[in-house]
């Protein structure tokens, strides 16, 4: 039986070791739009980040340097969460597309292996280009980073990836569903999931409602521990309470994201959803 | 695993629902439930190529599909060496490939990625496959200085070599063949046929081979069945086919069976 399961999980792993391979050889492929989606993102962030400077020309007393760093941060995330959720929802679409679908749906790989593997892929790859756009950014920016302990940041970045996975994980089912729209709706989910986490602002100035709702989201805990960390040098154990609710709500959401999309591929199975689109 | 039948499919049954037209503000689409496949029953003994001819719609994917574990049914019951498609899918899809009308990959990725990656989706290492792969691309006769070119810039026989060659990587004992030459030119055609008939000598696969190609059917296929508006109406010889319909050629033993010629298609599932 233990000489079962261990076969049983080697067979996952190389399976999941797979999912990382095929999208590896993807990026590399697509190496030159990876570029120019990079410097779009770059062009994008640093219209965000020049408010804080425009706003100080327009006459408003603020700390530039401290407001263009929360704005930085709010950008990086935003983008670091639409990479994320690009790669695990544009993947299943991507599959629809060419036709791969069928024959990865068909193989003998666990949906949690398969969805993990997305997962992982993404992380480590979104923590990449987000450690690159942070410092390329910053290299337009006349900041200072006085206090910053980046490596508390870089902890608050891990711990949120479990969460940010799993919501990940739910919205991937989309384009199984909708096969037309579901990717989009994917994005619309990463908007919403900002606008009450305070990318750019402080929750506080949010309605009540949406105060509310901005405890439940994984990116309010990032968004506040990454400013914490860089703009005032909070520590790892300083961060504490930013990081446990990200743990807790990466806990519930994995295995949520699981649930949401076996229930999703049920219903493509039973309705024949399950086949390419291209 | 030798005594059972490969394939064994009891009154399989599956629907799909389909919205009426209904054009207009006020006239709301109905849903009504259309059976693709109704009470399909037959069996594959272990090593047998059976071929399944139908026209466009008559519920060939449909089957190809429920049989991958794509498709959930709504009656009857399927097994693959003893193992229930629907309650075991994961047992099924380790002994099941197949190979479709469209070979399907990511066509910027190489041949070689594209067969490394779902290799491990069956348990393969970067080891095994690495060996596996130009042994693989050389039986099927894919040259091997065009293995790191991008699927895109290769023609479809080709590319259908590929999807043989990755089929046959993880060596399934089920094979499931859906129109693997259709749109195909003649010689790559040819090939591609040729290739089928090694792995029924080389290998001990199973092949259910639908298609619409009747000299295909006949000269591949020890048995021949015709799937018609989702029933299966005969499945015996080619030769027992042409003496119970009276006709001289497996075509025309359709047309008796089927009262339709191949040209009125009808839109696919």
């Amino acid at each position: 039986m233990i000489r079962l399961d261990t076969v049983a999980l080697r067979r996952e792993l190389v399976g999941f070791a797979g999912i990382v391979e095929r999208n590896t050889y993807l990026i590399r492929r697509f190496v030159w739009w990876e570029v120019a989606w990079f410097l779009y993102t770059v062009a994008n962030t640093l219209t965000i980040v020049f408010i804080a400077k425009g706003a100080e020309a327009a006459g408003y007393k603020l700390d530039v340097n401290r407001e263009t760093i929360v704005l930085l941060i709010g950008a990086v995330v935003w983008s670091y969460l639409g990479l994320l959720f690009e790669i695990v929802t544009e993947t299943v679409a991507w599959e629809r597309w060419e036709g791969t679908i069928e024959y990865t749906f068909m193989a003998p790989l666990s949906r949690p292996a398969h969805l993990l593997g997305m997962g992982a892929f993404a992380v480590v790859y979104g923590v990449l280009r987000t450690v690159l756009l942070f410092g390329v950014v910053s290299e337009f920016l006349d900041v200072t980073f006085v206090h910053a302990d980046f490596g508390a940041a870089m902890v608050v970045l891990a711990a949120s990836s479990f969460s940010f996975v799993g919501i990940g994980m739910m919205t991937a089912v989309l384009p199984l569903i909708s096969p037309e729209k579901g990717t989009q709706l994917g994005f619309i989910a990463q908007g919403l999931l900002l606008v009450i986490s305070g990318v750019y602002y402080p929750v506080s100035v949010l309605p009540q409602w949406m105060q509310w709702l901005s405890v439940a989201s994984p990116a309010t805990y990032t968004l506040e521990g990454a400013r914490k960390a860089v703009l005032d040098g909070t520590g790892v154990a300083g961060l504490w309470g930013d990081i446990w609710p990200l743990l807790l709500i990466g806990v519930i959401a994995i295995p949520a994201g699981l649930a949401v999309f076996a229930q999703g591929e049920r219903y493509a199975k039973r309705h024949g959803r399950l086949k390419r689109s291209g | 695993m030798s005594s059972q039948p490969a394939v064994e499919v009891q009154d399989l049954r599956k629907e799909f629902i389909r919205r009426d037209g209904g054009g207009g503000v006020r006239h709301r689409r109905r849903r009504k439930r259309v059976a693709a496949l109704h009470d399909v029953t037959f069996s594959l003994t272990r090593g047998e190529c059976v071929a399944i001819l139908g026209q466009n719609g008559s519920g060939k994917s449909t089957l190809v599909r429920l049989l991958s574990t794509l498709l959930q049914h709504d009656g009857g019951s399927a097994h693959v060496f003893g193992n229930d498609v629907f309650r075991r899918p994961r047992a099924v899809q380790r002994l099941v490939n197949r190979v479709s009308v469209e070979a399907s990959f990511f066509k910027r990725m190489s041949p070689a990625e594209n067969l490394s990656y779902s290799a491990r989706f069956y348990g393969m290492t970067p080891r095994q496959s690495r060996e596996a792969i130009p042994r693989i691309l050389e039986r099927v006769g894919f040259p091997p200085e065009r293995r790191g070119e991008p699927m895109e810039d290769l023609s479809r026989g080709m590319q259908q070599k590929i999807a043989l060659a990755r089929a046959l990587l993880v060596a399934p004992v089920l094979l499931l063949l859906d129109e693997p030459t259709t749109g195909l030119d003649p010689r790559s055609k040819l090939e591609v046929q040729g290739f089928i008939r090694s792995i029924r000598e080389q290998h001990d696969a199973t092949i259910l081979l639908c298609t619409h190609d009747m000299a295909e059917a006949e000269a591949l296929a020890d048995r021949i069945g015709i799937l018609h508006e989702g029933a299966l109406i005969c499945l015996d010889t080619a030769d027992t086919l042409k003496r119970a319909y009276g006709a001289e050629t497996v075509e025309a033993a359709f047309l008796a069976a089927t009262g339709r010629q191949f040209e009125d298609e009808k839109e696919d599932e």
